[in-house]
């Protein structure tokens, strides 16, 4: 019985950590760009442009993981580029600049992309961690998992420890806390936050990166269907905390896993109505946390969205 | 060292001047795609903005696909004024075609004048509740409606193909995922033999002229104008923030709601899964392009609606990718938000040298 | 950077005291700094010994913080010098000038709210990255001084005078040796000031230099040795402040004398305007203070003045009586009508009106015309708007009105808030609100960053308002404006208001020992 349970438990979670790690690359990268102050409502489009850019550098090379990931982390980062320009140097609304990204990102992405419609990739195969991966349920889970997920288990790591314990993440939290105070004790805000920008590219390219050349393997015109909306809500749901971002994004592969197995196991719930779980839950979400001002007053980056322009 | 310096006062040339700009970089980085796609701009362009013109056909197009396009863009300017984002006007739009084609199929084929108008205002009221969803997220728990609204047009376009797939699908429809064809008491009727052209360019009219009189008149766009403005103002002004987002966001899907409905009863004529080529988000660029003013937004949805036509016409005589329809719009409103900069900010003036020279010395 | 040895300073005191010639510690020459449309500084030269206490001395607008951002490198000068011990030195930016030995406690503190007093004083220190070792600088330093500080605080959490320490003590851990003080008393209580003026001098006899930025002449003269004063950019003369009456010095600042107001006696019926009673509220804000049980009346023909420092339930109080946080119906009253379950429009309805300490984006719109900024709160006037519609003729002869009835010096109705000076655009709120005839008037900060003509304005236009029978009410961290407008005083602390005294019973001292509250007491 019980190990009937683990037999369809196991294959759940290990797609969950697929499902997330898109999620957790463009969630942790959407987070360091939001602690200074700036909110990229672009990070779909620079996932897509990361996913064809990628996946052209990974057909160009047969297949080639590596060179595929720094294309959609090089892809990504150019993409936010505009982005940087519009918003930081010329004082342009967020908002608008972010959801201008993800439109050209559609476009651009699927411009590049229709040559490589036919294409597909053979993926990436697992990498079993000796020892770890034979601990029961948490082995086979964790540790036998392809390198881009054990990359998001690093990447994690470092942006938390930057963020609390380096004289970096002080100054990241200290330009989106207070841009003023930062510029009148000599911090170079805006290239400070230049550099979160282009952090944040470059880990959606990464996000898509791992769609296209790992998740799927295939170019689909539009095909991260949402996730880096879903990642830009994570980031709220997670009161920019990378720990909480982990865990929306695993409960978030999660749920779009189960979704699967539900249409596998014969729920008799259309498929299209299960499919719109993932988004119905990010609303759900979204409620749960933002109805307590208090809280998102007290964690949120207190210069979010406001242009900064150096006077003098 | 920074860049710019703002103004004291935003410069009404450049509030003009900006689109304008933004359309000549757009079409100036556009000829150089064409050049690199060894197309010479010239001729792209000629078959991009000039050749759909030289019928009436071609006009007949223009005016059917800048139709939606302008009337929800009215409503998302409107909000837009108030910092409110409804960025999900395409799922308003297509619950709006939905309730529209619910009363196409539940009236059972009935000939009567009473369709129609019932498909308008159930587009109308179904685009208003899917829009009122966001609202009340926003008013009650303090939802950021930017990620609400769209997240509803996931829901919303999961709902269509659900729709079209199972309960409504044409039992004669050989599996195609789309509803039976409307006969004529659900279409609105068309303005000229052989055109698409319809008489629901008429609600886009009359939305305009509504939308100019309350905009740049009413006492209620005024408060919507100072809460986007500066909340705070409107707050101590005792402007209520929660009638703003009702009211942006109910309006602006009820008119990609009647778009919606516009979809349907007119050139798709049923119930399919791409049943907008994604009105709803070019719509956002209309508005920003139009400088949410209701007048400016009919230039800028006739600008859209032929880049939406140039892109087929590109497709087949060029054979451009199909693509570069988003392409344009993405870098259009890049462009335009980059040259709105220089309505409140100038290029700072460099120092003269002899004075560096002097500071440094 | 090592930690400054007992030695060295002995050194410095010595080097200060003995009476060899010594170079000047900082020493300007022909400072000029233009802005679009304005020179900020005009050919200044000032020079600073060390030990000196120095005063630059001028009204808002006169070119001080511009001077003091160039000695700080946040700005860079179009042209003159800067010597630094002698030696013709360029700061080219904060961290430079903080590598010289120049510290700088900002007006407007350059602290965040959410980081900790260590992690805000790591921030500004080049010092290798240990929060631990320098937890344990922050608080030795900080005793020495004077100056006590829990290092592991959150800052939010720290009254004014706390996180002025902060800053000091940040600078103090650079060695300093000089150190620019920008209107640092405006958020004190008088014993605030001088504990301050105590740790300052102590500083200053081991040999740092401090250069005094103010606008208020009884301190210069008590604590600085030598001034600076400058006027529209330009300096208009050094002076020994001690040898200085405050009238020389005011003239030297403004031209001519400091002006007075006039407080006319009141004849009129002095039924209860504004009447609040038993309010407690909490604060919508996280780091706000909630209000704790506090009753106020505000009689027709009078000005009631609320002393405090801001951030002891000032923001809370004026939202709860302008209506933008609602209450229990009978805690606000107005004219004798409970008004505390209504909102702001309701109670402007009823003759209520509110000018808020935020002038831009709170009062104003700052990027629409006067004339649309009057409809804010004027649209309420008869034959401003028709059926939902505006009549724009009338809300731009609303505007020409005001403009000329107050004084508001700008290009007419149709220029934007934000292209007034700070005294032109609390004239056209202040007259906006006036004229819509109320019963009581709220005042948040009426002169706060004007000039001292448009204050002497302000000031008197808020007495002769009172006396032709409004209630008025004044909320303002200036004991000076308040003992010179006011009727009674109350004192806000801690979200607690004291009984508002006759002014002539009370005074500065007392008024002092009431705001500073607890929070300052347990620390002292």
């Amino acid at each position: 019985m019980i190990e009937s349970f683990f037999v369809h438990l196991i294959p759940i979670l290990i797609g969950t950590l697929g499902a997330a790690t898109p999620l957790v690359f463009a969630g942790l990268g959407e987070l360091v760009t939001e602690k200074t102050g700036v909110i990229n409502l672009g990070v779909e489009g620079m996932m897509l442009i990361g996913a064809v850019a990628a996946f052209a550098a990974a057909v160009a090379t047969e297949g080639n993981l590596a060179v595929g990931l720094m294309a959609g982390a090089l892809a990504g980062a150019l993409a936010s580029l505009p982005f940087g320009i519009l918003t930081l140097s010329l004082g342009a609304n967020q908002a608008a600049s972010g959801l201008a990204l993800t439109i050209f990102g559609l476009g651009l992405s699927a411009f590049i992309g229709q040559g490589f419609v036919s294409y597909s990739l053979s993926g990436v195969k697992p990498i079993a961690i000796p020892l770890l991966s034979k601990i029961p349920l948490l082995g086979p889970v964790l540790f036998n998992q392809d390198i881009v997920v054990y990359l998001s288990f690093v990447t994690f790591g470092l942006v938390a420890w930057v963020l609390a314990k380096t004289r970096l993440g002080l100054v990241l939290r200290a330009v989106g806390e207070s841009p003023e105070a930062a510029h009148s004790i000599g911090y170079p805000v805006t290239a400070i936050r230049y550099g979160a920008v282009l952090f944040g590219g470059a880990m959606a390219g990464i996000a898509g990166a791992y769609l296209s050349v790992v998740y799927t393997p295939l170019w689909v015109q539009n095909m991260t269907a949402g996730r880096g909306w879903i990642a830009v809500a994570l980031v709220v749901f997670a009161t920019w905390k990378p720990a909480r971002l982990m865990l929306g994004a695993y409960l978030f592969g999660g749920v779009t896993i189960l979704q699967l197995h539900a249409q596998g196991f014969g729920v008799a719930i259309p498929s299209q109505l299960l499919s719109a779980l993932p988004y119905i839950a990010t609303i759900v979400v979204l409620v749960l946390i933002s109805r307590d001002r208090k809280l998102l007053q007290l964690n949120l980056p207190a210069s979010l969205g406001k242009p900064f322009i150096a006077g003098g | 060292m920074p860049l710019l310096e703002p103004r004291a006062n935003p410069s009404v040339v450049m509030q003009w001047a900006a689109p304008l700009i933004a359309i000549g970089l757009t079409l100036l980085v556009g000829a150089l795609l064409f050049y690199s796609l060894h197309v010479s701009p010239l001729k792209a362009f000629y078959v991009f903005f000039i050749e759909p013109l030289e019928t009436s056909n071609g006009w007949s197009e223009l005016v059917l696909k800048a139709s939606p396009l302008i009337l929800i863009a009215q409503g998302l300017a409107l909000g837009f004024r108030a910092r409110i984002y409804n960025i999900g006007a395409e799922g308003q739009l297509l619950v709006g075609a939905i309730c529209a084609s619910g009363v196409a199929i539940y009236s059972n084929g009935a000939e009567t004048w009473w369709v129609l108008p019932g498909m308008v205002i159930a587009g109308a009221i179904g685009g208003a509740f899917w829009g009122a969803i966001p609202a009340w997220l926003k008013t009650h728990f303090n939802a950021e409606e930017t990620l609400t609204t769209l997240m509803l047009t996931y829901v919303a376009t999961l709902l269509l193909s659900w729709l079209v797939s199972v309960p409504w699908r044409d039992p004669d429809g050989s599996n195609f995922p789309q509803s039976i064809m409307f006969n004529d008491s659900a279409l609105f009727t068309l303005l000229f033999d052989g055109l698409r052209i319809n008489t629901s360019v008429f609600i886009t009219i009359a939305a305009v002229l509504i939308f100019w009189v309350f905009v740049s008149r009413s006492f209620t766009a005024f408060q919507i104008s100072v809460g986007g403005q500066a909340p705070a103002a409107a707050h101590y002004a005792g402007f209520s923030s929660r009638k703003t987002v009702w009211l942006s966001l109910v309006i602006s899907g009820l008119t990609a709601g009647i778009a919606g409905a516009g979809e349907v009863a007119g050139p798709v004529g049923q119930l399919t899964l791409s049943l907008s080529p994604g009105y709803g988000y070019a719509a956002i660029i209309v508005a920003w392009v139009g400088r949410l003013h209701p007048l400016g937004i009919v230039l800028s949805g006739i600008l859209m609606a032929m880049i939406y036509i140039g892109g087929d016409a590109g497709q087949v005589s060029l054979q451009l990718p199909s693509a570069i329809t988003g392409l344009f719009q993405g870098m259009l409103l890049f462009f335009l938000l980059g040259a709105d900069a220089f309505v409140n900010y100038r290029l700072k003036r460099r120092k003269p040298r002899a004075l560096i020279k002097e500071a440094t010395a | 950077m090592t930690p400054m040895t007992n030695d060295s300073l002995a050194e410095l005191a010595g080097k200060a005291a003995s009476q060899t010639p010594v170079e000047p510690r900082l020493s300007l020459q022909h400072i000029t700094k233009r802005y679009p449309g304005v020179v900020a500084n005009d050919d200044v030269s000032l020079s600073v010994m060390p030990g000196e206490i120095h005063a630059v001395l001028g009204e808002n607008g006169a070119g001080k913080s511009t001077l003091m951002k160039i000695i700080y490198g946040t700005v860079q000068a179009d042209g003159g010098q800067l010597m630094w011990n002698g030696r013709e030195t360029v700061v080219a930016n904060p961290a430079a000038a903080r590598a010289l030995g120049i510290g700088m406690v900002f007006q407007h503190f350059s602290l965040f709210e959410t980081l900790t007093v260590t992690e805000n004083i790591a921030l500004a220190l080049d010092a290798p990255f240990d929060l631990k070792a320098l937890a344990v600088r922050v608080k030795s330093v900080s005793e020495k001084y004077g100056l006590p500080l829990d290092p592991y605080r959150l800052v939010h959490s720290l009254s004014v005078g706390e996180r002025q320490r902060v800053e000091i003590v940040r600078c103090l851990l650079q060695d300093p040796q000089l150190l620019i003080l920008d209107e640092p008393t405006s958020v004190l209580t008088p014993q605030a000031v001088r504990k301050l003026f105590e740790t300052l001098r102590q500083l200053a006899s081991e040999g740092v230099s401090i250069l005094y930025i103010s606008h208020k002449l009884h301190e210069i003269k008590d604590l600085c040795d030598s001034a600076t004063v400058m006027r529209g950019g330009r300096v208009t003369g050094h002076a020994n402040p001690k040898q200085e009456t405050t009238g020389s010095l005011a003239r030297m600042m403004i031209g001519r004398d400091l002006p007075v107001c006039q407080s006319p006696d009141y004849t009129g019926n002095n039924n209860c305007a504004l009447e609040v009673r038993n309010l407690s509220a909490t604060s919508i804000d996280p780091f706000g203070v909630s209000l704790q049980d506090i009753s106020l009346r505000v009689q027709r023909g009078e000005v009631v003045g609320i002393a405090g420092i801001s951030g002891n339930g000032q923001a809370e109080l004026l939202a709860v009586l302008s209506g933008e946080q609602t209450v229990g119906n009978d805690a606000v009253l107005l004219d004798d009508v409970p008004v505390g379950k209504l909102d702001a429009g309701q109670r402007r309805d009823l003759g209520l009106a509110f000018v808020p300490e935020e002038r831009l984006g709170r009062g104003a719109v700052p990027a629409m015309s006067l004339a649309n900024n009057a409809m804010l709160t004027a649209h309420r006037q008869a034959g401003m708007k028709h059926y939902g519609l505006l009549n724009y003729a009338a809300t731009r002869e609303f505007a020409k009105r005001c403009i000329e009835r107050f004084d508001v010096r700008c290009n007419g109705a149709q220029s934007a808030a934000r292209s007034l000076s700070g005294g032109n655009l609390q004239k056209f709120i202040v007259g906006r609100e006036i004229m819509q005839s109320p019963k009581a008037m709220i005042v948040a900060q009426p002169t706060w960053g004007v000039d001292v003509g448009a204050s002497a304005f302000l000031r008197q236009t808020l007495i002769d308002l009172s006396r032709s029978g409004v209630g008025v009410l004044v909320i303002s961290e200036e004991l000076d404006e308040l003992f010179e407008i006011c009727d009674r005083i109350a004192v806000l602390s801690e979200g607690k208001l004291s009984p508002a005294m006759p002014k002539e019973q009370t005074n500065a001292e007392s008024i002092g020992l009431l705001m500073a509250g607890k929070a300052e007491k347990e620390v002292a």
